[in-house]
């Protein structure tokens, strides 16, 4: 038999999407008290969507062949650009409802600042970027220690603006809007992916540089936009994450960087570039993202929380690497 | 003598001159191709098949000559300005994205798409669609417009880069070593495709080292020996074994008589 494209896809995100049933009849079989009542899911929903938006963003750097561990620092970075900014705006007198706007508007362009300095390291310098990003990954950190020196940011005044209640409102009362945002952008970024010549020359830039280049596919200018997108949505998940919480710690980002290319991987983007399924990124964000509160509803202790993650992570993979193997 | 004069030509190199720091790779190149002709292009290694055909693609420049394409002279900066022109390579790698659809390879870098630049992938696949029936003549069915290329064998991948250069209406193929690392069943597969470019009416350069397989398909051939035609012959002239021959020979002296 030869293999026909929508047959392999279709094989790995269903077997994605049976590894995500199997884990929440695993969670409502053990706490059916807490699973079949919607507080687990409202904490889901606006907690998920911060590595969930990354991720998005993510499955395109691994599919065009590149990787960036940088995007947990860029987020943090950006987000404290975008605290302190409101807080010294806030501070002269001027109305929260302009201050959040332009904030968030000098919070992307940093974020897409770092996106482009990746690229630059890895397109221009010819620094692979597992190395170049690891090297940024600790420069946009340790900005936010020097900048910061260890302190918060609160952003209090901006609650009762109308861009906080679009970013992280609440639909009706009850649903979170970074929910919204997050199932809004995986249709885009599918769209993107599948549908646009953007994401066809990603996915052909990610599976042999040599012949996109002779096809007279741009690969330096289409990886460029890819780690500049990078940069801009881990600047928005700065956003998000801080402006729900109300509050900007110089920690954040830290312990995103794993979770989240773990979504990409366990959803069923291949390693090696050239191939990606954003739904599957979608369904892996969600599965990590609910194992941990799923874990510990369930009555194990928050010790099991690692071991399980490994188990997910390992086990999904193997049933993607037999599929690959038999083709 | 082997050139017929009167034959409308598509492309005339003249004089091609090119060298590499002090090395001259090649010497005063007089070089044609007819219309709706496949010119077999031989030499050992290093005779200089390959720097010729980058000057014509436009991936070196010359030194020195002259290039005519449908009788204009021009001068070729860019591999975009052969493709421009007409002229596509398919290369040994064929230039192949070997984990996506035939449909996405066909309209690789050229997708037929919106203007807000979203593909129309109904129309991407009828046409490849065509292109493997009518052009291509694959008639199994285990091959679709859906099937990844990974799953192709290696003749079936030169069959599908050269049916993209004819659906994009090139009126030159250069053909890069098509046999090469394949088994004698791909073989007489790509050979196949090579004739199909002769059956539309467009013309060919097949670069080889290896006479038993361009002998079959070509109308001509031309022998580079050291940057230089060591010999050109049309089919009708000479048989494969005298060919031979003389290639063997060459190797031996340096001359071919």
């Amino acid at each position: 038999m030869r293999n026909e494209a929508r047959g392999r896809e279709l094989r790995l995100e269903l077997s994605i999407l049976g590894v995500f049933i199997g884990i929440f009849l695993f969670f409502i079989i053990g706490s059916p008290s807490v699973f079949t009542r919607f507080d687990i899911y409202y904490s889901f929903m606006s907690t998920i969507p911060f590595s969930g938006i990354m991720a998005l963003a993510a499955t395109f750097v691994v599919v065009s062949g590149e990787i960036d561990l940088s995007f947990p620092s860029i987020m943090g970075f950006a987000g404290w650009v975008f605290a302190k900014l409101s807080n010294v705006m806030v501070n002269r007198g001027m109305s929260p409802d302009l201050v959040i706007v332009l904030a968030a508007l000098v919070c992307f362009a940093t974020g897409i600042f770092a996106g482009f300095m990746n690229g630059i390291l890895v397109l221009k310098t010819r620094i692979p970027s597992l190395v170049a990003t690891i090297g940024t990954m600790f420069f946009w950190r340790g900005l936010v220690n020097v900048a910061g020196q260890g302190f918060g940011e609160t952003l209090v005044p901006l609650k009762e603006t109308v861009l906080f209640k679009i970013f992280v409102g609440r639909l009706g009362g009850v649903l979170p809007a970074q929910a919204i945002w997050f199932l809004a952008l995986s249709v885009l970024f599918w769209l993107a992916l599948k549908r646009h010549r953007f994401g066809a020359h990603v996915l052909i830039v990610g599976d042999n540089v040599q012949s996109a280049r002779m096809m007279g596919i741009r690969v330096t200018g289409i990886k460029m936009i890819v780690f500049m997108q990078m940069g801009f949505f881990a600047s928005l998940a700065g956003i998000l994450a801080s402006l729900e919480v109300t509050y900007l710690w110089p920690s954040m980002g830290e312990g995103y960087l794993l979770r989240t290319l773990a979504a990409v991987f366990v959803g069923g983007t291949s390693v090696f570039g050239g191939m990606g399924t954003i739904l599957g990124t979608f369904i892996g964000a969600i599965i990590i993202g609910s194992l941990e509160g799923g874990i510990v509803a369930i009555g194990l202790t928050g010790f099991w929380t690692q071991l399980i993650y490994g188990l997910i992570i390992v086990v999904s993979l193997s049933i993607y690497s037999y599929f690959r193997q038999r083709e | 003598m082997a050139v017929n004069p009167n034959e409308a030509r598509l492309v005339v190199m003249a004089n091609i001159k090119k060298s590499f720091g002090k090395v001259n790779v090649l010497k005063g190149i007089n070089f044609h191709v007819g219309d709706n002709e496949i010119v077999g292009l031989v030499g050992d290694n290093g005779a200089g098949k390959s720097t010729l055909i980058k000057i014509l693609t436009g991936v070196h420049r010359p030194d020195g000559g002259e290039i005519y394409f449908k009788g204009q002279r021009i001068t070729i900066h860019s591999v975009e300005k052969s493709r421009e022109l007409g002229i596509e390579t398919v290369y040994q790698e064929q230039a192949l994205s070997e984990q996506q659809t035939l449909w996405r390879n066909i309209f690789m870098g050229r997708e037929i798409r919106t203007n807000l630049g979203f593909l129309k992938i109904d129309e991407q696949r009828r046409e490849t669609e065509r292109i493997l029936r009518e052009q291509m003549g694959f008639t199994s069915k285990a091959i679709t417009t859906d099937s990844i290329v990974k799953s192709l064998s290696g003749g079936e991948k030169q069959g599908v880069a050269i049916g993209r250069a004819l659906y994009f209406d090139a009126d030159l193929i250069i053909l890069d070593e098509p046999t090469m690392g394949l088994s004698l069943a791909e073989t007489k597969k790509a050979l196949d495709f090579v004739r199909n470019i002769k059956a539309r009416g467009k013309s060919a350069i097949f670069i080889s080292h290896n006479i038993y397989y361009v002998y079959p398909v070509a109308d001509r051939f031309v022998i580079l020996d050291r940057g230089m035609v060591a010999g050109e012959f049309l089919k009708k002239e000479i048989t494969q074994d005298v060919l031979v021959e003389k290639m063997v020979l060459l190797a031996k002296t340096g001359k071919i008589t």
